[in-house]
């Protein structure tokens, strides 16, 4: 229990998937202007992320490695996580238009956001067992959510900054980043 | 199905992925990979001549069978031809540059959801012929790779004091500051570099502008001496 703990504590906070990871860089730098868009987007990730990385664990110990064809995991994990994207897309659609209509949009994206695919091979390189996978997985993507969210309110307050004309938008976002995985820097010695 | 385009040369195909439109510092795509392994030099470069290699045939490919594919599943196909193409570099990077296969790490299988690739692929191969398609990816490739080996090189001069490339150092400084090697240095040299990138378009633009204004001011002076001047004419002419 403690080593699970430990695990979703890193995965959440030391090793921030966005800030140390650089993993899920384009859609954090791409909808972190609005806080909406944000915390959609995040909310996104951490279904599609969660429920991937279980459904690849399940595939790559279930059927690659018995039948001999981990050299396929690459191609296979793409079209697991494309696939699962669609099925979720089609199953909030189903059971909760509210949901669908403040998710939809972000879900499409989602396909070629590398933190899925990402995670879904952290799993695999790092030997977990299944419930490691899930914890990792599920922290790894709230890390992700709550990162993106954060960053969103400091663009948000940044708008009324005087910036130079050269920095506005992208630039000065990357440099608050920097400074925002300074700060991350500090939870290593918590553990 | 696309609008009709100008048909670019294959010399100003490539300095469009190099200058104008380069992928890293201009169009901000494949961020992860440009942030993720930029802590040296050679994994830049590595990253960069990958990203070329993967983008050349998945171009090629891709214009090859833009015409078969059904526009309702290209996606799919397309990232399913992607992923070929990068599992194939896998292995040929695993047999034959290990080092370079290990410190590349995740970011290797990552290269299949590089936005610049499918990007592309959506973008120029989906609607133009083999030959344009593929020198839309040579200079595409290129331009990541200037901009991975950049932003690496600032890195690893500045954050370990000494560039080293195949096993030569190309320079040797006494300081050194780590903390442009760490997560957070990439993010902060990026940032730098892009908007100082942007001052300089946005100088530009302004002296330009300025130009402009200047010749406009004269042309419209021209204009008001040479209204002036026939206004004196017809009142001579008719008195």
């Amino acid at each position: 229990m403690g080593d699970l703990l430990t695990l979703a504590f890193t995965s959440f906070l030391v090793q921030n998937i966005i800030l140390s990871q650089f993993l899920g860089i384009c859609s954090f730098l791409g909808v972190s202007n609005k806080r909406s868009k944000a915390l959609g987007m995040g909310l996104a990730v951490f279904f599609v992320i969660t429920l991937s990385g279980v459904v690849t664990w399940l595939i790559y110990y279930k059927i690659l490695e018995p039948g001999g064809l981990t050299f396929m995991r690459t191609i296979v994990f793409i079209l697991v996580v494309a696939a699962m994207v669609q099925i979720l897309e089609m199953a909030i659609k189903k059971f909760s238009p509210l949901l669908y209509g403040s998710l939809g949009v972000y879900l499409p994206l989602i396909t070629t956001n590398c933190a899925v695919l990402g995670v879904a091979l952290l799993n695999i390189q790092n030997n977990f067992t299944l419930t490691e996978a899930l914890v990792f997985s599920a922290f790894t993507s709230l890390g992700y959510t709550a990162v993106i969210v954060v960053f969103s309110y400091i663009r948000e307050q940044m708008l009324k900054a005087p910036i130079p004309e050269g920095f506005k938008g992208i630039p000065s976002g990357l440099i608050a980043a920097s400074i925002m995985a300074l700060l991350f820097k500090g939870f290593v010695g918590l553990i | 199905m696309a609008k009709k385009k100008k048909r670019l040369t294959p010399k100003q195909n490539i300095i469009k992925g190099l200058i104008k439109e380069n992928p890293t510092f201009v169009l901000i795509l494949g961020m992860c990979p440009t942030l993720g392994v930029t802590t040296s030099l050679e994994n830049g470069l590595g990253m960069g001549l990958s990203v070329l290699f993967v983008l050349i045939l998945t171009n090629t490919l891709i214009s090859l069978i833009r015409n078969i594919v059904p526009s309702e599943i290209r996606i799919p196909v397309y990232i399913v031809v992607i992923a070929l193409v990068v599992t194939m570099l896998e292995w040929i990077l695993q047999a034959k540059f290990t080092d370079l296969y290990n410190s590349l790490g995740i970011f290797l299988p990552l290269i299949v959801v590089n936005c610049i690739i499918l990007g592309r692929a959506e973008a120029y191969a989906s609607d133009n012929t083999i030959f344009d398609s593929i020198f839309d990816a040579i200079g595409m490739g290129l331009g990541f790779t200037l901009g991975l080996s950049t932003l690496s090189f600032v890195r690893e001069l500045l954050g370990t004091g000494s560039v080293q490339l195949l096993g030569f150092t190309l320079f040797e400084t006494s300081v050194a500051a780590t903390f442009l090697v760490q997560p957070a240095g990439a993010f902060l040299t990026l940032g730098l570099i892009v908007g100082i990138i942007n001052t300089i378009k946005v100088d530009k633009a302004k002296k330009k502008k300025a130009i402009m204004d200047i010749k406009i001011a004269a042309a419209l002076k021209i204009k008001a001496a040479k209204a002036a001047a026939a206004l004196a004419k017809e009142e001579l002419a008719n008195g």
